[in-house]
Formats: structure tokens, C-alpha cells, sequence
């Protein structure tokens, strides 16, 4: 179902970063076209 | 959801087409994770930012939620996310997100 989607990222500094996200997304055939990490506060 | 950020995303579902983008969030609190799924979704609630008024209407998912989770390599999640899923409170944000999403998304996987 993520096969073929562009997928961003809007990571938390105190929960899952992006980076981590990232990885995950890069298994499942996505491309990732943007990975931030941000304060969601 | 920060400013700059609001402006990326409006950009990307410009370039690459509404349809093709999903956003996943990686928040540890539920309501912060629903306030950026209502933003990327139906518009900036706060007014603030260059999503006000424009709803995007995008497929926005938690990092943790089932439909995410299952399409990653079990090895790498286990390395990447399972640490932070056992303090955040997966079923409060899944049911956050997800009801804005139901609301508000235009698109789904």
C-alpha cells in the first residue's frame, strides 16, 4: 500500500525522530521525499 | 505544527500531486499527533501558518499505527521504534490521528 507513495516525515525530538521513521519507510517500497524532526510542543 | 514545515508540506502536495503524498508522524503525545494530522489535513487550525484555509486533504498516519507498521521490515522496527513504543500511549495517539484522518483526508492507503 506504500509502495509507489512519496511519503514526508514529521518526526518528534522527544518521541520517534526522523531518521528513525526514515529507515522504517525505506523497507516498505516509499520514497521518502522529506524527514524533519521537530518540537511538537 | 511549526511554520516552515506547513510550507514544505504545501509545496510537496503541490509538486508530487495530493494523491501520491502521505504524511507519517513520529509524535509522542496524542494531541500533538492530532493537531499535526488536522493541519496537513484540513488546514493550520491555529491560523497561523501558510496551511490556513487549505485543506490538503492528505493520507496522514502515525509512525506506530497497524497500516504503517505492518508494511515495515519487522527487524527494523523492532530496532527503530519498538524502544519508544513501550513509553508512548500508542492507543490514545492511533485514536487521535485516526479521527482526524477520517474526518478530514481526502485520501487513503
Amino acid at each position: 500500500m506504500l509502495k509507489g507513495k512519496k511519503i514526508a516525515i514529521l518526526g518528534d525530538r522527544d518521541g520517534i525522530p526522523g531518521p528513525a521513521i526514515e529507515e522504517c519507510i525505506e523497507t516498505t517500497g516509499a520514497e521518502v521525499v522529506f524527514t524533519t524532526t521537530e518540537c511538537f510542543v | 505544527m511549526d511554520l516552515e514545515n506547513q510550507q514544505r508540506i504545501k509545496d510537496l502536495a503541490e509538486k508530487e500531486g495530493a494523491e501520491n503524498l502521505v504524511v507519517i508522524l513520529g509524535g509522542a503525545e496524542a494531541e500533538a499527533s492530532g493537531l499535526a494530522c488536522e493541519t496537513v489535513t484540513n488546514g493550520d487550525p491555529t491560523f497561523a501558518g501558510p496551511l490556513a484555509g487549505v485543506p490538503l486533504g492528505l493520507a496522514c498516519y502515525h509512525v506506530v499505527e497497524e497500516e504503517i507498521k505492518s508494511e515495515v521490515e519487522a527487524e527494523v522496527y523492532e530496532d527503530q521504534i519498538s524502544m519508544m513504543e513501550m513509553v508512548i500511549d500508542v492507543d490514545a495517539i492511533t485514536e487521535e490521528v485516526k479521527t482526524y484522518r477520517d474526518k478530514y483526508s481526502k485520501y487513503k492507503l
